[in-house]
Parts: C-alpha cells; sequence; structure tokens
C-alpha cells in the first residue's frame, strides 16, 4: 500500500483491492473494518445518537457481522446512503454489505444482481390519517393526496393499490421521512404512507397521536433484510449465516446473558455447534469456531435486538407480531445449523 | 434727526424667542403622520400591516421564548411545555456539536475545527483588509477576546485560551502595523499563504509532514519556475509542474515514514460534517475559483484559437448543466469508473466539482469586467511597452476585477449557499444532519422549526457579512469613475 501525497495527501488512493469482488471477506480482514451501509436515519432502526455512535436494529446487523469476521462490534465504518445511492454504493464495492430497510424484491435481486441474505424484518405498507377525517379503511381514500417517500417501494405499491381498487390520489413526493411527517401535521396531504414499522414509530413522537389513525389496510409485503454483490458467495455465507445465528440463537435460548456458560457445553448438540464447542461449522465458513458466539455477543440474539432497539417496552414499541420466532406463530425462521 | 425706535410702543426692536413648531408638526408625530398616515389609503394600509406585525410577532415571541433549553427528547420537552406555545430549543443545546462539527469528528479534538476559524480571519486579514490592517486587527482582537470571555463564562477554559492567544498574536501584529504597515502585511501574508496547509493537518490530522511535503512541493515548483521562466513562460511552467510531483512522489516515503511524527489523529473525511463541513467547502472553492476563474476569463479572450475553443467550451458546459447532477456524477457515477476498492475521498471529488462549477461563474462575471474596460486601456498597456502579463496584472485586471466585485460577491454568497447540496448525496453538512440523523432520531424526529431557523440564522450571519464586506470595498475602491 502505498500513499500518494496530493494536494496534502487529500487523496487516500489505491487500497490494493485486485479482484475485489472475488474477496469480500479478505478485504474486510486488510482493512480491519466492515463498510456497511445504512440509512441516513431511522428511528430505531438506524441513527446516530448524541454521541455520534451508531444505534438501532439495522445497525446491529452490521456490528454482529463485524463481530463475527473481525472479532469487534466496534470495528464498523458506518457508510450512510439515502434511497437512491444505496445500490450504486453496494455495487460500486464502496460498502461490503448494505443493511437499509431494503424491501426484498425480485428485480432488486436478479436485475441489480444484489443477493438478499435474509430477512430481518417482516414490513407491510400502512396508511395513516387524521381522525378527524373520519375514515376507516383505506378504500375509502378516493380523491385523496398522499405524502409518500421517493425511490421507495411504496411508491409503486401506492400505485398499484389504488389501481386495483379503482380508485384515484394524487401523490405529494417527499425526500425524507421526518419532512413527510412534517408536511402531514400541517395538512398538506390526508394520507401518509411508509412502512407501517415507520408510521409507529413516527406517530408516537406527533405533538397529539391520539388525533391520528393507522388503518387497518396493509398493502403491500416488505421482507426487510440485508443484502450484498452478486459473486461473492462466500461473503453472502457469512452475513447470512450471521443473521441466521442471531435468529437461532433467540430459538434455542441463548442470550447474551447465558452464553457464557452455554459455550463451555450444553447438553443441547445444536447450541454447541452454533456456539462452537462441537463441529466445524466456523471451519467451513472461512472463520474461526467462535464466530457466532461473538455475533451473538455483539448485541444479544435477535429477540434482544429486537426489544432492546424498537420493541415495545422502547420509544418505538412495536409488537413482535409478523416478526416472532416461527414457534410463537411469526415468520422468523432459520435453517438448521448443521 | 434719529428717531428712538424703542420709543415707540408698537414698533420691536429686539427679536422674539423662537417658538416651537405646532405638534402635530414635529418629532414621532409629524414623521408618523406623513410617513404612515398620509390619506385614508395609507392609513389603512398601514393598520393592516400593523395587525399582520402583531399577528407574527404574536405568534412568534411566545415560541421563541418560552421555549425550553434542556430536555434530552422532544417527548420530555413536550411534558414540560405543558401545551404552552414554546420551541423545543433543546435539540440545538444537546445536539449542537452535531450541528456544527457533524457526529462523527471525534469530541475531544473539536478544538483542531474551532482553532482552524481565528486562524482562517488572522489569514484572511491581509488580504481583505490590506489598508486597513490596524483597525480590521483591533477589530479581531477584540472579537476574539469578547468571545473568550464568553467561553470562560460558559466554562470552556481551552476554547478561551485558543481565542485569548489569538487575540494576543492578532493585537501585537496590528500594533505593529501602525508603525510598520508594510511588515506587519508581509508577515501575515506569509502566514496566509501557510494557512491552507496548516488548516488541511489541523482538520484531517495525521503526521505535519503531509502538510509539509504539500507546500515543499509548491516551493520547489516555484523555485524550478523562477529558475527556468528567462527560457519563456511554457518552459517554466512545465519544469514547475513536474518539479512539484517529483517532490510529493519522494515525500510521500518520507511522511510515510514518519507518520507518527507530531501527529494529530487522523480523521477521514467521511467524518466531516455539520456547519464546519459548509465552512470548508465554501471558503475552499471561492479561493480556488477565483483564479482558474480569472484565468479561463482570459483565456476566452485569447487570440490563441485552442486556448480560446477550449474555454468557451468548458464555461458553456459546466454553466449549462446543473450543480446537483456534478455532485451526482461525482458521488455515484466516478465510483463506476474507477477500479473497485480505489477510495478517491469523496470530499475532494465535491470540492473539485463545485470549484470547476463556480469558477465558470466567475470567469463569466470577470469577462463582463473586462468587456467594460474601454478599449484605450488595452492600446494603453501595449503603448507603454508592458507585455501581456504585465499589462493584464497591471493596467487592466485591477480595474476589471474592480467593476467585477458585486458580480464575484454575488457568485460566492450562493456559491456557500450552495454547498448545502451536497446533503443530497448523503453527506452531512448543517442540512444533511438536520434531514438525516437528527431530524430522524427517535428522541428529536418531530423537531422542524427550531433546527431549520437555527440553520437560517448561521447562513445568513456570513451571507450578510460577505456582502456587507463587498459594499465596504467597493466604496473603499471608488477611484471616481461616476
Amino acid at each position: 500500500m502505498k500513499k500518494t501525497v496530493i494536494l496534502g495527501a487529500l487523496t487516500v488512493a489505491g487500497l490494493a483491492a485486485g479482484a475485489a469482488a472475488a474477496a469480500t471477506l479478505d478485504d474486510v480482514k486488510a482493512r480491519g473494518k466492515l463498510n456497511c451501509g445504512v440509512t441516513t436515519g431511522v428511528p430505531g432502526f438506524a441513527e446516530p445518537d448524541a454521541n455520534g455512535v451508531w444505534q438501532g436494529f439495522d445497525v446491529a446487523v452490521c456490528r454482529a457481522v463485524a463481530a463475527a469476521v473481525l472479532g469487534d462490534s466496534t470495528a464498523v465504518e458506518f457508510v450512510p446512503t439515502t434511497g437512491k445511492t444505496r445500490f450504486t454504493a453496494l455495487a460500486s464495492g464502496e460498502i461490503d454489505m448494505l443493511a437499509r430497510n431494503t424491501t426484498w424484491t425480485f428485480s432488486r435481486d436478479v436485475d441489480l444482481k444484489f443477493e438478499f441474505t435474509g430477512v430481518n424484518y417482516y414490513d407491510g405498507q400502512g396508511f395513516m390519517v387524521p381522525a378527524a377525517l373520519g375514515v376507516s379503511s383505506a378504500k375509502e381514500l378516493d380523491g385523496a393526496t398522499v405524502c409518500i417517500q421517493t425511490g421507495t417501494t411504496t411508491e409503486l405499491n401506492l400505485a398499484d393499490f389504488f389501481r386495483s381498487n379503482g380508485i384515484s390520489y394524487e401523490p405529494v413526493p417527499i425526500e425524507t421521512g421526518s419532512e413527510a411527517v412534517q408536511l402531514f401535521l400541517a395538512g398538506s396531504c390526508d394520507v401518509y404512507t411508509t412502512d407501517a414499522s415507520a408510521l409507529a414509530a413516527q406517530r408516537a413522537n406527533f405533538p397529539s397521536p391520539g388525533d391520528y389513525v393507522v388503518l387497518p389496510e396493509i398493502v403491500s409485503k416488505e421482507p426487510l433484510g440485508p443484502l450484498v454483490r452478486h459473486g461473492d458467495n462466500e461473503w453472502g455465507d457469512i452475513v447470512r449465516w450471521t443473521l441466521n445465528a442471531l435468529i437461532t440463537a433467540e430459538e434455542l435460548g441463548v442470550t447474551s446473558d447465558n452464553i457464557g456458560e452455554l459455550s463451555a457445553g450444553s447438553s443441547n448438540p445444536e447450541v454447541n455447534r452454533l456456539l462452537g464447542s462441537e463441529g466445524t461449522l466456523g471451519e467451513m465458513l472461512g472463520l474461526d469456531a467462535e464466530w457466532a458466539k461473538r455475533a451473538i455477543m455483539a448485541g444479544g440474539n435477535y429477540g434482544e435486538v429486537f426489544a432492546t432497539n424498537i420493541g415495545v417496552d422502547t420509544n418505538i414499541g412495536l409488537a413482535r407480531g409478523l416478526n416472532a420466532q416461527w414457534t410463537d406463530g411469526g415468520l422468523i425462521y432459520s435453517p438448521p445449523f448443521r | 434727526m434719529a428717531m428712538d425706535q424703542s420709543n415707540v410702543a408698537f414698533v420691536r426692536t429686539e427679536m422674539l424667542p423662537e417658538q416651537a413648531p405646532p405638534a402635530s408638526e414635529q418629532g414621532i408625530i409629524k414623521w408618523v403622520r406623513v410617513n404612515l398616515f398620509d390619506g385614508w389609503l395609507n392609513s389603512i394600509l398601514t393598520l393592516l400591516a400593523l395587525y399582520f406585525i402583531y399577528k407574527i410577532l404574536a405568534g412568534f415571541l411566545p415560541w421563541a421564548t418560552g421555549g425550553v433549553w434542556n430536555t434530552s427528547s422532544l417527548a420530555e420537552c413536550r411534558e414540560v411545555l405543558q401545551d404552552t406555545a414554546g420551541g423545543c430549543f433543546s435539540v440545538l443545546t444537546e445536539r449542537w456539536n452535531q450541528l456544527l462539527f457533524g457526529f462523527k469528528y471525534p469530541v475531544d479534538q473539536y478544538w483542531r475545527l474551532i482553532l482552524a476559524v481565528p486562524l482562517l480571519a488572522v489569514a484572511l486579514m491581509p488580504i481583505m483588509f490590506v489598508n486597513h490592517m490596524v483597525q480590521a486587527g483591533r477589530v479581531v482582537a477584540g472579537a476574539m477576546v469578547i468571545i473568550a470571555v464568553l467561553s470562560l463564562i460558559g466554562g470552556a477554559m481551552g476554547l478561551a485560551a485558543i481565542f485569548i492567544i489569538t487575540a494576543v498574536a492578532v493585537g501585537y501584529l496590528s500594533m505593529r502595523a501602525q508603525s510598520d504597515a508594510a511588515g506587519a502585511r508581509s508577515m501575515m501574508l506569509i502566514f496566509t499563504m501557510l494557512y491552507p496547509f496548516l488548516a488541511f493537518w489541523l482538520i484531517w490530522g495525521g503526521t505535519i509532514f503531509n502538510s509539509i511535503v504539500a507546500l515543499a512541493g509548491f516551493g520547489v515548483g516555484y523555485i524550478a519556475f523562477s529558475r527556468m521562466q528567462e527560457r519563456g513562460f511554457t518552459i517554466g511552467a512545465l519544469s514547475a509542474v513536474v518539479a512539484a510531483i517529483v517532490t510529493w512522489f519522494i515525500g510521500g516515503f518520507i511522511s510515510d515514514a514518519l507518520a507518527g511524527v507530531l501527529a494529530l489523529e487522523p480523521v477521514p473525511s467521511r467524518d466531516l460534517g455539520g456547519y464546519v463541513l459548509n465552512f470548508i467547502l465554501g471558503v475552499v472553492c471561492v479561493s480556488l475559483s477565483l483564479p482558474i476563474g480569472i484565468a479561463l476569463a482570459l483565456g476566452r479572450q485569447s487570440d490563441m484559437p485552442i486556448i480560446k475553443f477550449i474555454c468557451v467550451i468548458f464555461i458553456e458546459f459546466v454553466r449549462g448543466v446543473p450543480l446537483i447532477t456534478l455532485l451526482f456524477v461525482a458521488n455515484v457515477v466516478l465510483a463506476y469508473f474507477l477500479p473497485p476498492g480505489t477510495n478517491f475521498d469523496l470530499i475532494l471529488r465535491v470540492i473539485i466539482m463545485i470549484t470547476l462549477f463556480s469558477s465558470a461563474y466567475i470567469a463569466e462575471v470577470i469577462r463582463g469586467g473586462l468587456a467594460a474596460l474601454p478599449r484605450g486601456q488595452y492600446e494603453a498597456g501595449d503603448s507603454l511597452g508592458l507585455d501581456y502579463a504585465q499589462s493584464m496584472r497591471l493596467v487592466i485586471l485591477p480595474q476589471a476585477l474592480k467593476i467585477s466585485i458585486p458580480g464575484i460577491v454575488n457568485v460566492a454568497v450562493g456559491l456557500f449557499k450552495d454547498t448545502t447540496l451536497v446533503s443530497v448525496i448523503s453527506m452531512f453538512d448543517l442540512v444533511g444532519m438536520i434531514r438525516g440523523p437528527i431530524g430522524s432520531s427517535t428522541e428529536w424526529n418531530g423537531v422542524y422549526w427550531e433546527l431549520w431557523i437555527f440553520a437560517v440564522f448561521v447562513f445568513f450571519v456570513v451571507c450578510y457579512g460577505i456582502s456587507q464586506y463587498s459594499q465596504w470595498l467597493e466604496r473603499q475602491l471608488a477611484t471616481g469613475h461616476r
């Protein structure tokens, strides 16, 4: 690695990348940091706190991967991306993975050449209206003005929903969530639509939340999950199984409290395989035996991550709902560690 | 036979004391009558205007004065306010550091950014106040003492020390300027030339040898130029460029080897943010685009067809493209052309794009100034036997630039405000911080007016200052053309 000084080394040129596409794991290890793309701020999912430390549900995935690969959950360079820049950032190699409220769709997976490594939050698009509007179903919204974020799947779902119900609407396109909320509160639009999780999070901070209702219709499937580039399956496996490790840990009752004693060996062979005291799963991934243990210790298992960032006891106050473990009637399900 | 007038009872010999004009014809009452209630139509308009002013103030003042300054989240703030109409200014007190410095700059290194500001003032003094160094020095030193006292009251000892020391240095220099203006000015000009390298070291950190090598490159280039100049300007310029590049290349190894010497904690570009980022972009781009703009304007007037052609195409192309598209190119499209894994610094890319953009505009402004000069001025330069460079430097440009001041300032103010556009390419300048991390944090999502009014205020202060300076400069340079 050679540093060329141009205008006083403003340019840090050339991390000798070579065939970057094929060896993300080696790049990350050589760099000592995971470049993880996140949002520019969604309450509960990814936001820097007053000290500039990133917090949130999506951020926890980045930290778990960094802990698994590098052994340090703080060795993450968070690269904030907007709805418009996220895919270029990933495709160009500026980031190693994207954990940014991104909906898994056919065209993003196939056409944009990304690989979704799982789902960490099952969301769906909902509608919020002022209670004074007296609307009880989204199908009564004929002719409504709708505040909507541009460049997202919500924009397309909205068009689909209104078209299939044969009613009309007038979109008010907006760049960020906070601006949409402000316009909605100021009465510039009758309806605000976005993912139900974000609706709940933003409504919690309204001056008078009781004056607004979330309509019962959920008009889309929004499986949100981390994604990586096509073409490096080893790296994709690491991200996928790190997420699965968090999910499996909750299913098996491995928490950040008891992980110390469980990792010494337990009566459940799957726990032993997960935590590395039995089998060679880590080696198959190109990591050491304790990778999953570190990932879980970074922020706890899936349930703990959910509870600390967006659960019912937080400001966001989301119930598990679809995101409960499959054993509790939800959709969160990890393939077995075997 | 003179008649004594005093004897005549009805003729006065002395003046009566002046009487005050009637109450309705003087003072505030007259002013109000003449200016506000002059006829029924104007009276109605005045009353209407007063009503609107009252409405605005009645809304704004309770909000501004009844605000809450010390809560840690919006919900808490609303609890304290209890439906009274106050603002939640606590978002400013809690997140002031993020608004000013971004959210990633290490907190214990803020002093470096703060130190760069008074030093910038010092560096600008000899350029901006050529003949008024003494007064300017007093004002700057006075302002710094006030800031130092304020920060002492606020308990920021380090900050106070920074400002006191600079105030003393500036005060000393302005005292020297009183007796030896030229000497003090050349001392400060040396500092001005060193400032970019110093500021780079302060802001980005790393070893000071990065800055020294960069500076040495320019120094060696200058020496090479002055040695080779006799063989012609082009050969001189070429050898300067070669010498500088060789110096930087060799120096790169030296500064790599000395990476730990006199090193500040390195801060990568993407960790810069907040108002400081706007400031850096504004200052760097304005100061780079001025010389480039002058060169382009001269090039457009050149007799040499290729140079003229290049300049015209460049200017017309850049002026025909929105800045935001150039920024998108800098951010996303360039990444596709560079080899994967290359990390061509984003701020550098943005600086290049904004500089190109504004230099095209400045070139057109200066071309207007050049065109406004009578042809006789060019001929006067030629008839004195001055060569091209001399006649431009001594005769043409001083006049042309003077005419162009309002236009240049216009571009500079516009450019400074345009730096907020970088928020669109996920850089966290002041606007980016408000729209992103602060505006959508769990604690503060829903706060709107307080943040934006703060942003308006800080931008207004700087832009109004620039425009006042330009008006002052125009008065200083008015040599009687009208």
